[in-house]
């Protein structure tokens, strides 16, 4: 092999395997989050394969830190992380008018000026 | 064709014969119309999982692949801020690599098993990473027209319907725009700069155009389509659509440099498509299959570092851990 790369034509050639290969060796994977500022959520961004949360850390840093500013990353195994069957979406569909929940909701104004009418209130 | 959508016949076939649950079907098709994405825990018809494995996978070799012919240029930059950018573009495109990989992982092919597929020749790249990059030029002409090539691609594939795919090209889209930039920074760096400069980029697109004409696949006319991949957000643009839309971005920015392109019958209709010369895709075929000029190489090369990294690997394996599939 004459390479236009030299450091391909250093290349130790009985390294190159030969006939099938089968690589059998998968590292667990782990949830990577991304906190960009102090002050903000971190979010979640991807996944790393690694067998130690340090190397983890590492590779998380390599691949989700190279742009922008990083505050810090978390890891945690994907089989640590739980969740809910993505079929049972329907389940957060509850009642589909939920205005009791929000602070628009809550106007009194229209209420206080009609009583201080009624009532002569005078502040 | 970063990751290929064209199928072969038996594919095509396949895709219309394979029975699915109808009212599981009809609410997928239901969802993608609506324009939400599927996400990997939702059901999917075996075949949309097929074809979204093939072209992920495809697509993230070829970035590993891709980083081959530019990182030969890493300690020969000709200055310290080319090389800076040169190493920074090589090491995005190997972590596009992984992003990708963890994509498809979601669809449970494992990494490992994608690796293998490569390794053993079972699984494809991008042509274009087949071919040599003999001068500097050469690395000016890949950081603005491969890249520029891939971005049309990739921004087209970004509004997809499967969710891992889609938020890992929007990653990759947004870093790529820095090697657009700095592409076309170096390019237009040679073209105005001395005789041997504009000698040895004119040399470079020479060699480039037609890899480049190829980088999207056969014209429409000549690949097997399937309508279900269109109606399933797999595939969103056609392979000439896609070209057509490349070379209206592109040739212009060559051509204001006072750069030719070698193909007299290069040139824009006035109904807005481009027309060029037939570019032999009996030689596209023939690379494809493995008779490219660097083909051996780039494998040769991926073997021997899983060769030569075995033992590291094999020393961070924690035998009581069990893989499980990725979850987004």
């Amino acid at each position: 092999m004459s390479s236009l790369d030299p450091r391909v034509n250093r290349l130790d050639k009985k390294k190159i395997s030969e006939g099938e290969v089968h690589t059998n060796t998968h590292l667990i994977t782990w949830e990577v989050f991304h906190q960009e500022k102090r002050g903000k959520q971190p979010v979640h961004v991807g996944i790393v394969h690694a067998s130690t949360p340090e190397m983890a850390l590492v590779l998380a840093k390599e691949q989700y830190a190279r742009r922008g500013k990083t505050t810090n990353l978390w890891v945690a195994k994907t089989t640590d992380v739980y969740t809910f069957a993505t079929e049972d979406e329907d389940i957060f569909e509850t009642t589909p008018e939920k205005t009791f929940r929000e602070p628009a909701a809550y106007k009194v104004r229209d209420r206080i000026e009609k009583f201080q009418n009624q009532n002569k209130v005078e502040i | 064709m970063y990751g290929s959508t064209n199928l072969t016949e038996e594919e095509a076939k396949r895709m219309n014969t394979t029975v699915e649950d109808p009212e599981k079907l009809q609410q997928f098709e239901d969802r993608i119309a609506r324009g939400e994405k599927i996400e990997p825990g939702d059901w999917m018809p075996t075949e949309y999982r097929k074809q979204l494995i093939r072209m992920i996978e495809q697509h993230a070799h070829s970035e590993i692949v891709g980083a081959l012919p530019e990182g030969t240029w890493i300690t020969r930059a000709p200055n310290f801020r080319r090389k800076l950018a040169l190493i920074a573009k090589v090491q995005d495109e190997v972590g596009h690599g992984q992003l990708l990989y963890s994509a498809a992982e979601t669809l449970g092919k494992t990494r490992e098993q994608m690796l293998d597929d490569l390794l053993n020749g079972k699984s494809k790249y991008s042509n274009v990473f087949n071919y040599p990059a003999k001068t500097w030029a050469d690395i000016a002409v890949i950081g603005f027209l491969v890249d520029g090539a891939a971005i049309v691609n990739q921004t087209i594939n970004s509004k997809g319907s499967y969710g891992p795919y889609c938020r890992a090209l929007e990653r990759i889209c947004y870093e790529e725009s820095f090697h657009l930039k700095q592409g076309h920074d170096n390019v237009v760096y040679l073209a105005t700069g001395t005789k041997h400069q504009r000698a040895i980029l004119q040399d470079a697109i020479n060699r480039w155009y037609r890899p480049l004409i190829h980088f999207f696949g056969p014209p429409d006319k000549m690949s097997a389509h399937s309508e279900k991949l269109m109606k399933w957000k797999v595939k969103l643009a056609s392979n000439d659509d896609m070209r057509n839309q490349f070379l209206d971005m592109y040739v212009p920015k060559i051509l204001e440099l006072d750069i030719t392109f070698p193909d007299p019958n290069l040139r824009k209709n006035s109904d807005g498509i481009w027309e060029f010369s037939d570019p032999d895709w009996d030689e596209f075929k023939r690379v494809i299959n493995g008779d490219g000029p660097c083909n051996k190489e780039r494998l040769e090369v991926r073997r021997y570092a899983e060769e030569a990294g075995r033992w590291v690997r094999q020393a961070l394996m924690n035998p009581s851990e069990k893989y499980k599939v990725p979850l987004a």
